[in-house]
């Protein structure tokens, strides 16, 4: 008698514990956000962990590599197997950690690390870090990209249980959040963010004058460490700076970056002083009046580093191969798809294709 | 580490597991050890002002005692020897040095309590009369950290130590035991002041886990962190935005202000005790309550019966009535019956007796002079209650005003004194708190209350639903409570019915809760004390 009340009680204890979790689970999964729709950039980290990982560039960085380059055109036009792992104002510490996770799953080539993110020596939004790390898969890195991330108010807990972060999104819930639960779609083309739409660059402002135009510690701390990941793993560091005219880049910033890139031994692109040999024109090739390239730029901009990740790194065309060749067929699909749909959406072609 | 963060949930996760699985012998040592990591991890500077309390009033009451043992001692022995007013005598001069313990002992820590928590108060007045003569000088603030909870813990101790005095409670013979006592780690954020005769019966006790014991406490925890999160800290957005700046929100806004705060300072204050009591519960100790139902008072007399009960009691067994029976105050008694009657006489030294205790009650609620005329204020009502009590009676038999009816308009007129009162705890200074008030009957701005601009509080229109929904619920729990414990209410139905009631109320701390990051949620108010 004594025996089944036990069992009675465990069993009961099981079943209430099993409610209470599996409620838990579920509520989490409505509450967290999917970024499919309005802000996707959240959903940039995760979407790597789905591809075959054979990559022979990797590259890093915030909306300066995510926005710019576009990896259907270095697959297309040379063959390179590439994905951009971005996200928005991905910070300097966010990309070492993301590069090692990738790291563990591969070993590319080449590594493309757009500087621009130097100038932060510490997080400055609590909802950048998320969109960053949220996506990452738990795992060391994943670990110490949170605690080099988190601002004071933030906690880590939060991120180990995203629903104390996310408790009050009830009263915001969308369609998406119950059609997306379980579910994800994807919303980038190998990490890479599609606009097709075109606002010129006028009036660029000058950068304000700074007391200090040093980069700091930390971020510095984090470009060794990135560096000496490369090394030890083989894998060959490329700097680049993308062609955004604002944030104002400054000559004190360019200089401690060339610099560095000549004491190491880096190749370094500033794609800035370059825009006679990429093309790069800012009337038509940026969507927001220079801050981002447009799909026009985002391709002008991979002609020129497929050339020179050809010539100057040696990659070799992979067209050839069949495996890659049946992926890149439905992601080529996927990427005139969604250009033809935002020419319709910016009123850029009708929708008969006209 | 207050109890609404991450950090204290791990920490009684991990003490519970520990408190249980350690040897019984041992659960009172961990105890003292859990309430000194909490306090050092509230400040470790602090730790020194609580450990010299501690040494002081038990090294003096262990004295106290001896003295007693060796008066008791010497009288046995000499009992044959010694006339009546030689006995006298002794004791008298026993007692004495028995006094000088505990008039030492008090002098050096409500000393401390005074230095760190009235300084800057006492230069900002001298200041003033320096201003108001003219003189240029100005003398600087002191930087003094307040310690958590002093004021809670120094009363506690000191209210140990005059029951040793006065032989109520033996002395505690073993210091840790002792430190115990004065740093036990629930009640040392907002209290109660519990008496060491009620607190020891179970604190040192060996508590065996029984899973009923803890579910019962734990449930009070929830209950606490409903009101404490969903409630106050809700609240708190638009208490804020109405009280911070008297210019822009006077007139109705005024009469929002002072009904948020008194649902944020209800919520709040009684949610910390119900996690106190809930801790202590779940660990097998009792704690005694601290209100009984407050807002269903009938009068201000039975709302300070009911509402933060261990400090009323306190002040009334420790000021109140050492006060009443001193000698100057028989010597006044005396005078007053001759200069104004027998009526008149009898009365005067009960009043001032009563006005000491509301001054100490104003003075220990905050170093600003809003509380001292708040504390003064409930002191003028309550004697004026008193003194019209026989015209009160007159009216009810005259109107046969003693129905239900009658009985909720004076619950309801309890209730708008208490939140009157609350202005005073609520503005900074008492310009404010006066031009705040006074503009509920000059600004005639009423059509806020429904034009929309309430919504302007920093309170959504989902927060106010998400607060009426919360008061709503402490209302029908505290009417419920009234004909017995609702947990047991609650633990008498069908086993899915009481898993769906924790159940919900837990998932309504979670998702309604106002924490984490685009909350601004505050510490407990009466944590500052």
């Amino acid at each position: 008698m004594k025996q089944n009340g036990k069992a009675r009680a465990l069993i009961k204890f099981a079943v209430s514990a099993a409610v209470a979790l599996g409620g838990l689970f579920l509520l989490q999964r409505l509450l967290v956000p999917k970024y499919v729709d309005g802000i996707v950039e959240g959903a940039f980290i995760a979407e790597y962990y789905g591809e075959k990982k054979d990559f022979d560039v990797i590259f890093v960085g915030d909306c300066e590599v995510y926005e710019n380059f576009s990896p259907i055109v270095l697959w297309q036009e040379y063959g390179i197997n590439s994905y951009i792992r971005g996200s928005a104002e991905q910070y300097i510490w966010q990309s070492y950690y993301v590069l090692e996770d990738t790291l563990r799953y591969e070993t590319p080539k080449a590594a493309i690390f757009n500087i621009q993110s130097l100038q932060f020596d510490k997080s400055q939004n609590e909802a950048y870090n998320r969109m960053t790390l949220e996506g990452m898969r738990w795992s060391p890195s994943k670990v110490n990209a949170i605690l080099a991330s988190m601002k004071p108010e933030e906690q880590f807990l939060d991120y180990v249980f995203p629903i104390l972060r996310y408790h009050s999104r009830w009263s915001e819930l969308t369609a998406s959040d119950i059609r997306y639960m379980f579910d994800t779609k994807r919303v980038s083309h190998n990490g890479y963010y599609m606009r097709v739409d075109v606002r010129p660059a006028e009036n660029v402002p000058t950068g304000r004058i700074l007391g200090d135009y040093s980069f700091g510690e930390n971020a510095w701390k984090y470009l060794d460490m990135m560096r000496e990941l490369c090394e030890e793993k083989g894998v060959k560091l490329i700097l680049i700076k993308a062609p955004s005219l604002y944030p104002y880049w400054y000559p004190e910033w360019e200089e401690q970056v060339e610099e560095y890139a000549q004491k190491y031994g880096l190749p370094y692109i500033n794609f800035l002083e370059l825009t006679e040999e990429t093309g790069i024109d800012y009337s038509t090739d940026t969507y927001d009046a220079g801050l981002h390239m447009n799909l026009s730029g985002a391709e002008k901009l991979a002609r020129y580093m497929g050339r020179f990740l050809r010539e100057e790194i040696g990659l070799l065309d992979r067209r050839g191969e069949t495996e890659l060749q049946e992926i890149w067929k439905s992601k080529i699909e996927a990427y005139e798809a969604e250009r033809e749909a935002q020419y319709v959406k910016y009123g850029m072609k009708e929708e008969n294709g006209q | 580490m207050l109890f609404t963060t991450y950090e204290f949930m791990g920490f009684m996760a991990v003490l519970f597991l520990a408190y249980y699985l350690v040897p019984k012998k041992c659960q009172w040592p961990l105890l003292l050890a859990a309430s000194y990591l909490f306090y050092f991890c509230a400040g470790a500077d602090y730790l020194i002002y609580i450990m010299v309390t501690t040494l002081t009033v038990y090294f003096a009451a262990r004295m106290m005692e001896k003295n007693a043992d060796k008066q008791a001692a010497y009288l046995k022995e000499h009992k044959a020897e010694l006339s009546k007013e030689e006995k006298k005598a002794y004791k008298e001069t026993q007692k004495r040095v028995r006094l000088r313990w505990l008039i030492s002992c008090l002098l050096l820590n409500l000393g401390v309590l005074a230095v760190v928590k009235y300084t800057n108060f006492f230069i900002s007045n001298v200041n003033g009369i320096l201003n108001s003569l003219g003189s240029g000088k100005q003398i600087s603030f002191l930087t003094l950290a307040l310690p958590m909870g002093i004021s809670f813990y120094t009363f506690q101790a000191v209210g140990y130590l005059i029951d040793v005095y006065r032989g109520t409670v033996p002395a505690e013979k073993n210091p840790f035991r002792f430190a115990l006592f004065v740093a036990f780690f629930p009640q040392l954020i907002q209290g109660p002041i519990s008496r060491f005769g009620d607190l020891s019966k179970t604190l040192y006790e060996k508590h065996r886990f029984e899973a009923k014991t803890l579910c019962l406490g734990l449930q009070r925890v929830l209950w606490g962190y409903f009101k404490k999160m969903v409630v106050a800290d809700r609240i708190l957005a638009g208490v804020r935005t109405i009280v911070g700046d008297v210019g822009a929100y006077e007139g109705a806004y005024v009469l929002v202000g002072m009904l948020f705060y008194t649902v944020e300072l209800y919520a709040d204050f009684t949610g910390g005790i119900d996690i106190t009591i809930g801790i202590a519960q779940a660990l097998g100790i009792r704690v005694e309550e601290n209100f009984n139902l407050p807002y269903f008072s009938k009068s201000l007399k039975e709302y300070w019966r009911r509402w933060h009960i261990s400090m009323c009691s306190w002040f009334r067994d420790y000021i109140f009535y050492p006060v009443s029976i001193s000698r100057p105050m028989q010597r006044f008694t005396k005078f007053s019956k001759k200069r104004f009657g027998e009526k008149v006489g009898r009365r005067l030294p009960m009043y001032l007796s009563s006005f000491t205790v509301w001054l100490a009650t104003g003075v220990w609620h905050g170093a600003s002079w809003n509380f001292i005329v708040w504390g003064l204020g409930n002191w003028a009502i309550l004697m004026a209650s008193e003194e019209l009590e026989p015209l009160y009676e007159k009216f009810h038999d005259r109107f046969g005003a003693r129905g239900r009816l009658y009985g909720l308009f004076q619950m309801f007129r309890t209730f708008l004194l208490v939140c009157c009162l609350n202005l005073f705890d609520c503005y900074s200074s008492l310009g404010d708190t006066f031009r705040a008030f006074g503009s509920v009957f000059t600004a005639g701005n009423w059509n806020v209350l429904w034009d929309g601009s309430l919504m302007e509080l920093g309170l959504t229109m989902l927060d106010y639903w998400i607060l009426a929904g919360g008061t709503v619920l402490m209302l029908c729990v505290s009417l419920l409570h009234r004909t017995g414990s609702v947990r047991e209410k609650i633990g008498r139905r069908v086993y899915p019915l009481r898993f769906a009631i924790w159940y919900g109320l837990f998932l309504a701390v979670l998702l309604m809760g106002a924490y984490g990051i685009g909350y601004d949620a505050s510490q407990f108010i009466y944590n500052q004390f």
